[in-house]
């Protein structure tokens, strides 16, 4: 045996360990496929989604250039106000919750209890939100702007999470060395390592808002959910198609400055 | 080169150098910032008083919601394995479909950039579909039922997972790829051998992060009528049985933590 071969024998066997995995995944697959039934589709399928691709490929273009408060360019200002404004409460009260969940920084049973409640808030669908919401301002964008912010808080305090636990502490350290106070060494040692990849953070959400802005549609707060959502159930396809192109540009060049900032800003 | 418009500051040294110091141009956006925000405040109407005034409104359904009714449980079962089933089925087989398309998509796999592109633009418009849409659109063609969300899911996974993924490919040292096309393996025998074990651990850790957010998703799903528990949310909203909601969302709550626990602790293990 020369040494290539003994080297090789050294290298740990992980045949047993991916088949394992493989025989796992195959037989949850298998279990899962019962949840297909396929006599429920309807005969005449393959004419409606022509018909619905017919429309979208038509969109009403007048209905994408009307510049009243009914008109596209109007909901999508509104859905992008509502996903900023709910972005920016998510925010910060984020900031707080993700703070006393750093296990760095509080002890270990209050951050575990801080994560579960952390998980609760994200489980919870937005619909629920929505409902509790409207109750306290009335139908309308401003109860979507609160259920953004609540839905948001979840993701963008795990995220924060993971920055404060990264955090450079011999700066902190070289600072008390040099005879520092605690509003200083807040001001000069952590806010500077915070800021950018907080933003970043923040404006990653915002994208994502963006996007699920279409869910607030369904219980009546605001945004271009429901004008879309009401045109599907009507079979107006044209006029889906219309919202669709006006939603997915708002999007795609949303999407392209978020990142295009972020790498600015996580980069320097 | 907008930085260019901010003049530097000059300041001049001890021994009579001039040096520049670079303008931050951070008071600039908080001022962005802060001129956005009061801008969308005029237009969703937002008011703190009214907030301050009625926000005990907003506990007094959740107050409904405690106790959960504990008998509807036997009725929650089905609906909530629909439910994962559905995002299982849609996050596997998304998972599977997103790595041929994300080998297609990656720039230095495929030597076609027209191919490349089209790839990547299609990843990026199913990317752009609001999840809830394509569920929608689903249940005209595929029916009322779980097959819709799967599909909604499969979609969604497909664009997730893919766009990740080519990035990654994008990334790889490609060195290795490159070594073994010369000694004359095909495309795809080289990417299995060189490429496949460079993003296998990310690859899979991506999936199990999608099925995680995926089951969340899945919950909403059902109320635009794409099955699973979102079916019995939206009923039981509808006819305002607050305790039923409790009760669902508990069940939603412990089935998440269970979910993420197991997926966080695989994860962990594959990195």
């Amino acid at each position: 045996m020369n040494a290539i071969e003994k080297q090789l024998q050294l290298q740990l066997n992980r045949r047993m360990s991916y088949f394992l995995t493989l025989l796992i995944v195959g037989l949850l697959f298998i279990w899962s496929i019962s949840t297909i039934h396929v006599d429920s589709i309807s005969n005449n399928g393959a004419k409606i989604a022509k018909n619905i691709l017919v429309g979208l490929l038509q969109p009403d273009w007048t209905l994408l250039f009307n510049a009243t408060t009914g008109g596209i360019p109007y909901l999508l200002i509104e859905t992008m106000a509502i996903a900023f404004l709910g972005t920016i409460v998510g925010a910060f009260l984020a900031i707080p919750l993700a703070f006393l969940s750093a296990s760095n920084i509080v002890p270990k049973p209050i951050a575990f209890v801080v994560r579960l409640l952390l998980i609760i808030i994200r489980t919870i669908p937005a619909i629920v939100y929505g409902l509790l919401f409207i109750r306290v301002t009335g139908q309308g964008p401003f109860a979507g702007v609160f259920t953004m912010s609540l839905t948001s808080i979840g993701m963008l305090s795990k995220l924060y999470v993971d920055v404060i636990e990264d955090l450079d502490k011999s700066v902190l350290e070289s600072m008390e060395a040099l005879g520092c106070t605690l509003m200083e060494k807040i001001r000069f040692g952590i806010w500077p390592q915070l800021t950018a990849l907080f933003l970043s953070i923040v404006i990653y959400r915002f994208d994502m808002n963006l996007r699920d802005a279409t869910v607030l549609g369904l219980v009546g707060a605001g945004g271009i959910g429901a004008p879309l959502i009401f045109a599907m159930n009507a079979y107006k396809w044209s006029e889906v198609g219309a919202i669709l192109v006006g939603l997915i540009l708002l999007i795609l060049m949303v999407e392209y400055l978020s990142n295009r900032v972020r790498t600015k800003l996580v980069k320097g | 080169m907008q930085w260019k418009l901010l003049l530097p500051k000059k300041i001049v040294l001890p021994n009579g150098k001039e040096v520049l110091e670079k303008r931050s141009v951070m008071p600039l956006i908080w001022l962005l910032l802060f001129i956005l925000t009061l801008l969308s405040i005029r237009i969703t109407g937002f008011s703190l008083e009214v907030l301050r005034d009625r926000i005990d409104q907003f506990f007094v359904i959740a107050q409904q919601m405690v106790p959960p009714n504990w008998g509807y449980v036997t009725k929650l079962w089905q609906p909530l394995f629909d439910t994962i089933k559905m995002s299982l089925l849609g996050s596997v087989a998304g998972a599977i479909c997103a790595l041929p398309i994300a080998m297609l998509a990656a720039a230095n796999i495929t030597k076609n950039k027209w191919i490349a592109m089209l790839s990547k633009f299609i990843l990026s418009l199913l990317r752009t579909l609001p999840t809830l849409i394509i569920a929608l659109i689903a249940t005209f063609i595929f029916g009322l039922g779980t097959m819709a969300g799967t599909i909604a899911i499969f979609l969604f996974t497909i664009a997730y997972v893919g766009k990740l993924l080519y990035e990654q490919i994008e990334n790889v040292d490609m060195g290795v790829f490159e070594a073994m096309h010369s000694m004359g393996l095909s495309t795809i025998q080289a990417f299995r051998y060189a490429i496949m074990p460079q993003i296998l651990p990310n690859y899979l850790s991506t999936s199990l992060f999608c099925f995680e957010g995926n089951v969340r998703y899945a919950s909403i799903l059902g109320y635009v009528g794409a099955g699973g528990i979102g079916l019995l949310l939206n009923e039981s909203l509808g006819w305002r049985s607050y305790a039923n909601v409790g009760m669902i969302l508990l069940m939603l709550v412990c089935t998440v933590f269970i979910i993420e626990s197991t997926s966080e602790y695989f994860r962990k293990r594959l990195m």
